[in-house]
């Protein structure tokens, strides 16, 4: 994915660095539980919200399930509305097809909003290489630019950096950019994005050339649709005189009525809105007729596979591509609220982000085959979903796939992958619970021993046990075992008669 | 081989699980939502509209036809703009009683020409009283989607209750995709500091919505 991410240690060993930087978690902890409760408030009030959870998922299943047909009908009405569609199998084809079409217009400087898909494939760095810039406009993106940083949050991608912090990048940076920012910047958030709007104003009016991702295609009738809140979408989406849009092929719908489901669960979902406050829909150019010259006179489509279709092939694994990047799953997850978003080592942090990188990625490297242990599977991610994604499933899915080996996808053609290496003390550990749950006698005698013991126990498990309790506090022992306690009072029945 | 013929393979042979009698689109999904949330009468469904609208700070001032013209130039005056850019199509009678600088909406106006112009009058397409919602459709009325985007200062006129639905899935049945929309609600705004909103980073920093009634 992207090279920002190269070298990232696997989750335990990232994770464990994060739940001690205490800013970190201070700054998590407060944003997670701000939009938490914020989200069920605005999902309360739309009383329908089960069936429209239901809809999405619905509308996403027969997508997905008939996905060749959408694709071969969405490029035939972009082009018809006079859009150009081009077909990109991974990163490094994507990343060569914008870097072509950039060169074509001549330009060394492109103005881009928040796009996934665009970080997914490294194209900042790729478009670097080749000499052309890259600014992102998102206040988050810019935050994140700034600070050589990487995005930690799918919505809020400086979501672990907190006012103060922000305002020492901005006074720092910013004169490296472009226009620097205000003498006497204070922190408060109404000063710091009059700076933001400032410094890339004068980047958005000279623009010739806008970069875009899109939360939805329609297949029908070849729209794009951009959701956001600054403006910078509007921006990119409307000034510049070439558009190139890079869009993961998962993102069809099939006709213009499926977006009355996706613009009532997005919103609520992910920022807590009713609505947020800038969408943009635009179908191919505006050239000639009325309302001619109104945005960008070219527009590229450029439809990213880049193991989306491995994924596609995982029929337990493909509901994570229904995924419309709402960021819910995040804010209530215990896990990313504690270890942060960069532990995971992708664009796509949080629970989501666990199971969509290993299967667009495979689950060959240490920190793909990490991820889908970053959860203690208690639901709620699932809970709150409003696509219905049964992340729980998905997860324990990709564990036996890491632990046992089995049957995948990888670019295309069938593998079969081998259990990953150091599960060899799990599967030791669970040898050993299996007999000894199968020899009472020998289970009674060992727990009797361990709890009169109890004061001598060590914080962490010496020889191959230490990596399991290098991650976690070990369960204190009690001072008897349930099942004498049980046997002296008759299942608490003796406790009652007192 | 092509990368679109390579892609189309593998997404076929991805689903190759799929069976040929798989539902067909028209049954595979439940549309047993609402089409509206509660039963609102037309005056509570504009009413429905100024609260939301108001909530995430839109500036929401209601008039009559006869004194529109009054109210747009009142509301020109007060925030003392010298300029104002006109779409093609927005009824003269509305500009009538002010005397700022027109900048007509023309395909060659820059987007630094539009930056030094200080409001803007549109109509609208359709406005969606449950989320507070304005949707602008490039119609002559409303003009290019610039225009509604540079200069800093926004006045959108609603007609109630022609114009007004209840709803998001009543909204999007009235619109064409074909032409160029664009859904404001509220003004500009961003949570990305510690998810405190502050509005206003890069579209116009004060909408002004005017309900205007009775034509």
């Amino acid at each position: 994915m992207s090279g920002t991410f190269v070298g990232m240690p696997a989750f335990p060993k990232a994770a464990h660095e994060a739940v001690h930087n205490a800013t970190l978690r201070g700054n998590l902890r407060h944003a997670t539980h701000t939009i938490r409760s914020k989200r069920a408030k605005a999902v309360a009030e739309v009383s329908d919200w089960a069936a429209l959870r239901e809809a999405g998922k619905q509308i996403k299943d027969h997508t997905l399930r008939h996905l060749d047909d959408y694709l071969v009908q969405l490029e035939e009405s972009v082009t018809a509305a006079g859009g150009i569609v081009h077909w990109a199998a991974d990163a490094d084809e994507a990343n060569r097809i914008v870097v072509e079409l950039v060169k074509m217009t001549g330009e060394t400087e492109v103005v881009k909003v928040k796009s996934m898909a665009t970080q997914e494939i490294g194209l900042n760095e790729a478009l670097e290489a080749e000499g052309i810039h890259a600014y992102e406009t998102d206040l988050a993106e810019l935050i994140v630019q700034l600070g050589k940083d990487r995005p930690s949050h799918i919505l809020v991608p400086a979501i672990h950096r907190n006012r103060g912090e922000i305002r020492d990048i901005f006074a720092r940076e910013m004169s490296e950019w472009g226009r620097p920012a205000p003498e006497g910047l204070t922190d408060t958030p109404a000063e710091l994005a009059e700076a933001a709007r400032l410094h890339l104003r004068e980047k958005f009016l000279r623009a010739k050339v806008g970069v875009s991702g899109a939360n939805f295609m329609v297949a029908e009738t070849g729209t794009l649709v951009v959701v956001e809140s600054e403006g910078n979408g509007r921006m990119c989406l409307t000034l510049p005189e070439t558009l190139i849009s890079v869009v993961g092929i998962e993102k069809i719908v099939p006709t213009w009525q499926d977006l009355e489901v996706f613009l009532q669960t997005l919103p609520r979902s992910s920022t807590a809105e009713r609505m947020n406050p800038y969408t943009s829909t635009w179908t191919g150019t505006r050239d000639g007729g009325a309302g001619e010259g109104d945005g960008p006179q070219t527009f590229h489509l450029v439809l990213l596979d880049n193991g989306r279709t491995d994924t596609l092939a995982d029929e337990v694994g493909r509901q994570a591509l229904r995924c419309i990047r709402c960021s819910a799953c995040l804010n209530v997850c215990p896990v990313y609220e504690r270890a942060g978003g960069h532990a995971y080592g992708s664009v796509y942090p949080g629970p989501i982000g666990a199971i969509l990188s290993p299967q667009l990625r495979g689950t060959g490297s240490e920190i793909d085959a990490s991820l889908p242990y970053a959860s203690t599977l208690c639901g709620a991610c699932y809970e709150v979903c409003p696509v219905a994604i049964d992340i729980p499933e998905v997860l324990v899915h990709l564990r036996e796939r890491v632990a046992e080996g089995g049957q995948a996808t990888r670019g295309g053609n069938r593998v079969v992958l081998k259990p990953a290496k150091g599960h060899a003390a799990e599967r030791a550990a669970m040898r050993a619970a299996r007999w000894a749950f199968s020899h009472p006698g020998a289970l009674r005698t060992g727990q009797r021993l361990a709890s009169r013991t109890r004061r001598f126990h060590p914080r962490t498990l010496p020889g191959p046990g230490r990596a399991w309790s290098e991650t976690r506090d070990l369960p204190a022992v009690p001072a008897e075992p349930f099942r004498d306690w049980w046997q002296r009072t008759q299942g608490g029945k003796e406790a009652e008669a007192k | 081989m092509s990368s679109r013929d390579v892609i189309l393979g593998r997404v076929r042979r991805a689903i190759a699980d799929v069976r040929q009698d798989d539902t067909p689109y028209e049954q595979a999904v439940d549309r047993s939502y609402l089409r509206e949330h509660g039963a609102r009468s037309v005056a509570e469904t504009v009413d429905l509209l100024a609260e939301n609208l108001a909530d995430y700070r839109a500036l929401v001032h209601h008039c009559d036809a006869d004194g529109l013209a009054a109210t747009i130039a009142g509301l020109l005056a007060e925030r003392g703009s010298a300029s104002v850019v006109v779409p093609a199509g927005l009824d003269e009678a509305w500009l009538a009683a002010t005397e700022v600088t027109r900048v007509p909406d023309r395909l060659d106006n820059t987007p630094h020409e539009l930056d030094a112009v200080d409001s803007v009058v549109t109509a609208c397409a359709v406005a969606i009283a449950e989320t507070g919602t304005l949707v602008l459709d490039g119609s002559p009325d409303q003009g290019r989607r610039r225009i509604t985007l540079v200069p800093d200062h926004h006045i959108c006129v609603v007609r109630v209750p022609d114009q007004v639905v209840s709803s998001v899935p009543q909204a999007l049945e009235r619109l064409d995709p074909a032409r160029p929309l664009t859904w404001i609600s509220g003004p500009s705004a961003t949570s990305d500091i510690e998810l405190d909103r502050v509005e206003g980073v890069h579209g116009p920093r004060t909408l002004e919505v005017v309900l205007v009634s009775g034509e």
